[in-house]
């Protein structure tokens, strides 16, 4: 099989077998970063431009890497330093960026859908390096192949899920993935962040023990101060006497728990110092399963077969789908979506 | 099989064949000393394998095996109708200073050894690299040479031929079979 | 020299009578002249002949609740543009709210509006004046001023009224001009920094959502205020069902409450937002289908007394960007009227109802002498063809901007002859009569 997506802009909708294909040409690019010559010719002479809106080290980092060691040639764009700051648009961005001939475009940008809006407009396939809280793919990606490693199998396995999932594109990303590949989720967190519409996500609970209670795999979402509105909890204090996982909290979960956290950590908040560097943690290995992981998706990205899209067309500028209803708003068909001109 | 396939080794051949080369390899090379096998991806394995296991019936013997995967360093992966997989190599000794034997099943136009090579040389430095085919079937586009050949079958270019092993098809076979005239 | 025009061979739908009959309509000086059986009047007896075969005769449609956005932002329309697109869509006349650059809190910008307004010529338009100065929330503007320039309601739209006691006041003090409060209700506390509605689709898409709430608390709180104050309280673009049902209740108490739907919230759901495209967003945003499915029913049980399409233009530049920093809006007047009579037919909302709906009560509520199609009567009228079907252009636009989420759509049902002030300000094109297919359903009123 092939990966049949120009891009990758998230994991919701992708099936089983189109994930196990990514794991696990993952897995076979790790050998390379054992290797004494990190590198391998693949990407020879391809460009690889990576636009990161947010600050970032350890995910442009990895993507940088990753690039260098399929050999190919890495831009690293900020949005501080750039023509961002003198007020250029995304559009404009987007379009000053694909006249350069990129062979692929790494996006992280605070706004949910700024990927999609790249995509639709450039001819390079584009890579969601984290959307606002939508999504982080290949972030959701080295943590179902850490998951993957030491557990062989997602099937039935039990995920607890433990922060702002409400905020976080880490939590989006893993539990459209994990609930594919078949693991049961449970969301735990204050109730503020856990809308009554997450229970179509999995079980969801605001009591920390019961909530890792044998479960096979926890993991931790970093608090994220700076993403937050107001109102969601009282002090950083109180946060983490809830929630903090502790040595006590990762008793009740089952002994050959593995925990996973994106990092990076706060430590004392959201994780305890001993549990984040004790046997449990594999957030080492969650980093460099992250490079194999981005070589992977360079690799199957840029190196699409020539042959006939099998997936969607590229939407022409304008052009949207819009579902209406019809006839009653409550029965929930509506129309087939037709492609739609939109001025 | 088939109507346009013929048979030009079988099993009884391949198992003659592959004897006369381990044979051949220890005399060119005075013993065991130094020799390592890579077996390129992936019937390659099999016949490295076969090979390691009658110099182990001669010299008593074992030399070390290791396997090689070339899609990352092939040069034509821009034009393929399908997006080979990866499946990753794994040679689990050192090459600098061995005596590699890189082993395939088919040799045709060199570039699958032009890209092992390259492989191979990102893993260390060996002392020399000798190549085995289990056939060679002509029409070279770059200068490669094997050095040790099961056997050689002239082919025409509308023809293509067929390895089948017992590890990975069920049984010992190799063909030749002629396109379909459109 | 009187120009007189005879429209022949329509059906005529008036609401205000009850008329529901073939009539042929003469209009002579501006006004109607006489509504004939049809074929009883000779061609000879008018200069000027509409055929109006198989097509609806209906009072010009009123749209309370427009931006006409000049002056300040004539980039995305103007007063002419604006009207232009108004007549194509079969609307006689608009009221344009007052968040302009200047904004509308004065007679100067007031009569600025009307002057541009009668040199286009096309749609009548009545300025709609700001509560508050500036539109800040804070002081009353010189509402009285602005009534005698000839403002036709006030309302701060755009930006809710946050200040509960400025709000009563508002109610109070407008009573001495017999002026509607138009509202949009919209707790911004509650809202917080939302984008599209809270539900699912925010969840699946990580866009911050407004609850509901935020429009129904607010919903409440004038209610009651209207209570004590008295005054008239209009709802601009309802939104939600518990807001339906709060108008509904205090309806039925007898409270001087009116409100308003676009044809956006009783077309789409937040399901529109898939693909995070920014035609679809706009504030209130498009909600659940439980609440399209209650603003339907308000509409058939006269909860909510007119369809206004808070005609929202906006430039390419500012919807083809990110979904959060997208402006607020869409265009809608030349869309209205077929989307209204899809929603129509899909609910049972019969013809004259449909149509008081969209011209007879708005006029009621801003207290105009306009809506009626009868002898004497002003000559807006509006000649619809109920069965043509056409594609949705937003290129083709009479109106300066695209923002439509319609672009591409099949509606059926067109506006065929605008007339204002016994005028004909608009056709359409024959081409696009004749080439889009017809219907095989037969005009049934």
């Amino acid at each position: 099989m092939s990966f049949a997506h120009r891009h990758l802009l998230g994991l919701e909708g992708m099936s089983r077998e189109e994930l196990t294909f990514l794991l696990d040409t993952a897995s076979s690019f790790k050998e390379i970063s054992e290797r004494d010559i990190k590198k391998v010719p693949t990407l020879r002479g391809k460009t690889v431009v990576s636009f990161f809106y947010e600050a970032s080290t350890r995910t442009r980092a990895s993507f940088e890497i990753a690039a260098k060691r399929m050999s190919a040639d890495f831009i690293s764009l900020s949005g501080g330093t750039s023509s961002v700051t003198k007020g250029e648009t995304l559009l404009d961005t987007a379009r000053n960026l694909a006249a350069m001939r990129p062979d692929a475009i790494i996006l992280r940008h605070a706004s949910s859908g700024a990927p999609a809006f790249l995509a639709a407009r450039v001819e390079c396939p584009i890579i969601n390096a984290g959307d606002g809280a939508h999504e982080h793919p290949t972030q959701a990606l080295l943590d179902a192949l850490t998951i993957r490693e030491r557990k062989g199998s997602f099937e039935n396995l039990t995920v607890a899920i433990v922060g702002d999932i409400l905020h976080s594109r880490v939590a989006r990303s893993n539990i459209f993935a994990l609930h594919a590949l078949g693991a049961k989720i449970r969301l735990v967190g204050p109730p503020t962040f856990l809308p009554p519409e997450m229970r179509h996500w999995g079980e969801v609970t605001s009591n920390l023990h019961e909530g890792v209670a044998d479960a096979d795999v926890i993991m931790m979402l970093r608090l994220q101060i700076e993403r937050q509105g107001k109102h969601f909890f009282p002090t950083i204090d109180e946060y983490s006497r809830y929630f903090c996982l502790t040595k006590d909290a990762v008793r009740k979960a089952k002994p050959d728990v593995v925990i996973l956290h994106p990092g990076p950590l706060n430590r004392g908040v959201e994780i305890a110092s001993d549990v984040a560097d004790g046997p449990y943690s594999v957030i080492m290995d969650q980093v460099t399963n992250g490079v194999a992981v981005r070589m992977a998706i360079l690799y199957l990205l840029i190196n699409r077969p020539r042959l006939e899209e099998t997936d969607r067309p590229r939407l022409e500028e304008n052009e949207r789908e819009v579902p209406v209803v019809t006839t009653s708003a409550n029965d929930k068909e509506t129309r087939p979506r037709l492609r739609r001109k939109v001025g | 099989m088939a109507r346009n396939e013929r048979v030009v080794m079988d099993a009884q051949a391949i198992e003659r064949a592959l004897r006369r080369v381990a044979h051949e390899v220890l005399e060119r090379n005075k013993g065991t000393d130094g020799l390592v096998l890579v077996g390129i991806r992936s019937r390659g394995i099999y016949i490295a394998n076969r090979l390691a296991e009658n110099i182990r019936v001669i010299e008593d013997v074992e030399i070390p095996a290791g396997v090689i995967d070339i899609t990352l360093y092939r040069d034509d992966l821009h034009r393929s109708s399908q997006q080979p997989v990866v499946q990753g190599t794994d040679i689990r000794f050192p090459i600098d200073d061995s005596h590699v034997l890189l082993v395939d099943d088919v040799l045709y136009t060199g570039r699958t050894i032009r890209a092992a090579l390259d492989a191979l040389m990102d893993f260390g430095r060996p002392r020399s690299v000798q190549l085995v085919v289990l056939v060679d079937r002509g029409h070279r586009e770059l200068p490669v040479r094997a050095d040790y050949v099961g056997k050689n079958i002239p082919t025409a270019l509308n023809e293509s031929v067929q390895v089948r092993l017992q590890e990975s098809d069920g049984r010992d076979e190799v063909t030749v079979e002629r396109a379909e005239e459109r | 020299m009187s120009k007189s025009l005879l429209i022949c061979g329509g059906h005529v739908i008036d609401p205000a009578s009850g008329l529901d009959e073939p009539r042929d309509v003469l209009i002579e000086d501006g006004r109607i002249r006489s509504l004939s059986e049809p074929g009883r009047l000779a061609a000879a007896s008018s200069s000027h002949q509409l055929d109006a075969s198989g097509c609806w005769v209906v009072p010009g449609l009123i749209d309370m609740h427009t931006h006409l956005r000049e002056p300040g932002y004539e980039y995305k329309e103007t007063i002419e543009t604006g009207t232009r697109a108004a007549v194509a869509g079969g609307y006689t006349a608009v009221a344009c709210m007052a968040n302009t650059a200047p904004i509308n809190d004065n007679a100067a910008v007031t009569q600025a509006i009307l002057d541009r307004a009668e040199a286009a010529g096309l749609a009548r338009v009545y300025p709609i004046g700001a509560v508050s100065k500036g539109l800040a929330g804070l002081e009353l503007a010189e509402i009285g001023e602005m009534h005698r320039a000839g403002i036709v309601a006030v309302s701060d739209d755009g930006m809710p009224i946050t200040d509960g006691g400025l709000m009563r006041r508002a109610l109070e003090y407008t009573r001495m001009f017999d002026l509607p409060v138009i509202v949009h209700e919209e707790d911004r506390a509650i809202a917080g920094d939302g984008v599209m509605n809270e539900g699912e689709m925010s969840l699946r898409l990580g866009l911050r959502g407004i609850p509901a709430a935020a429009e129904e608390a607010m919903i409440a709180r004038d209610i009651q205020l209207l209570e004590r104050s008295g005054g008239r309280l209009h709802v601009a673009h309802i939104s939600t069902a518990a807001g339906v049902a709060l108008v509904r209740d205090a309806k039925r108490r007898g409270l001087a409450v009116t409100a308003e739907l676009t044809p956006h919230h009783f077309t789409l759901t937040d399901d529109a937002v898939a693909g995070y495209n920014t035609n679809a967003k706009m504030n209130p945003p498009l909600r659940s289908g439980r609440d399209v499915e209650a603003v339907r029913q308000g509409l058939l049980d006269g909860t909510i007394d007119a369809i206004a399409t808070d005609h929202a233009p906006h430039h390419r530049d500012e919807k083809e960007t990110e979904f959060d920093h997208a402006l607020n809006g869409i265009v809608g007047l030349e869309t209205s009227l077929s989307l209204s009579l899809a929603m129509a037919a899909a609910i049972g909302l019969p013809p004259l109802r449909l149509f008081a709906a969209m011209s007879l009560n708005a006029a009621r509520i801003l207290r105009l002498p306009l809506g009626e199609l009868s002898e004497g009567k002003e000559a807006d009228v509006a000649v619809i063809d109920p069965t043509l079907k056409w594609t949705v252009d937003a290129t083709a636009f009479e109106s300066k901007s695209r923002n439509s989420p319609f672009g591409g759509m099949e509606l059926t049902g067109r506006a065929v002859y605008t007339i204002v002030r016994g005028k004909l300000v608009w056709q359409l094109d024959g081409a696009a009569r004749k080439s889009e297919k017809k219907s095989r359903v037969k005009v049934n009123a």
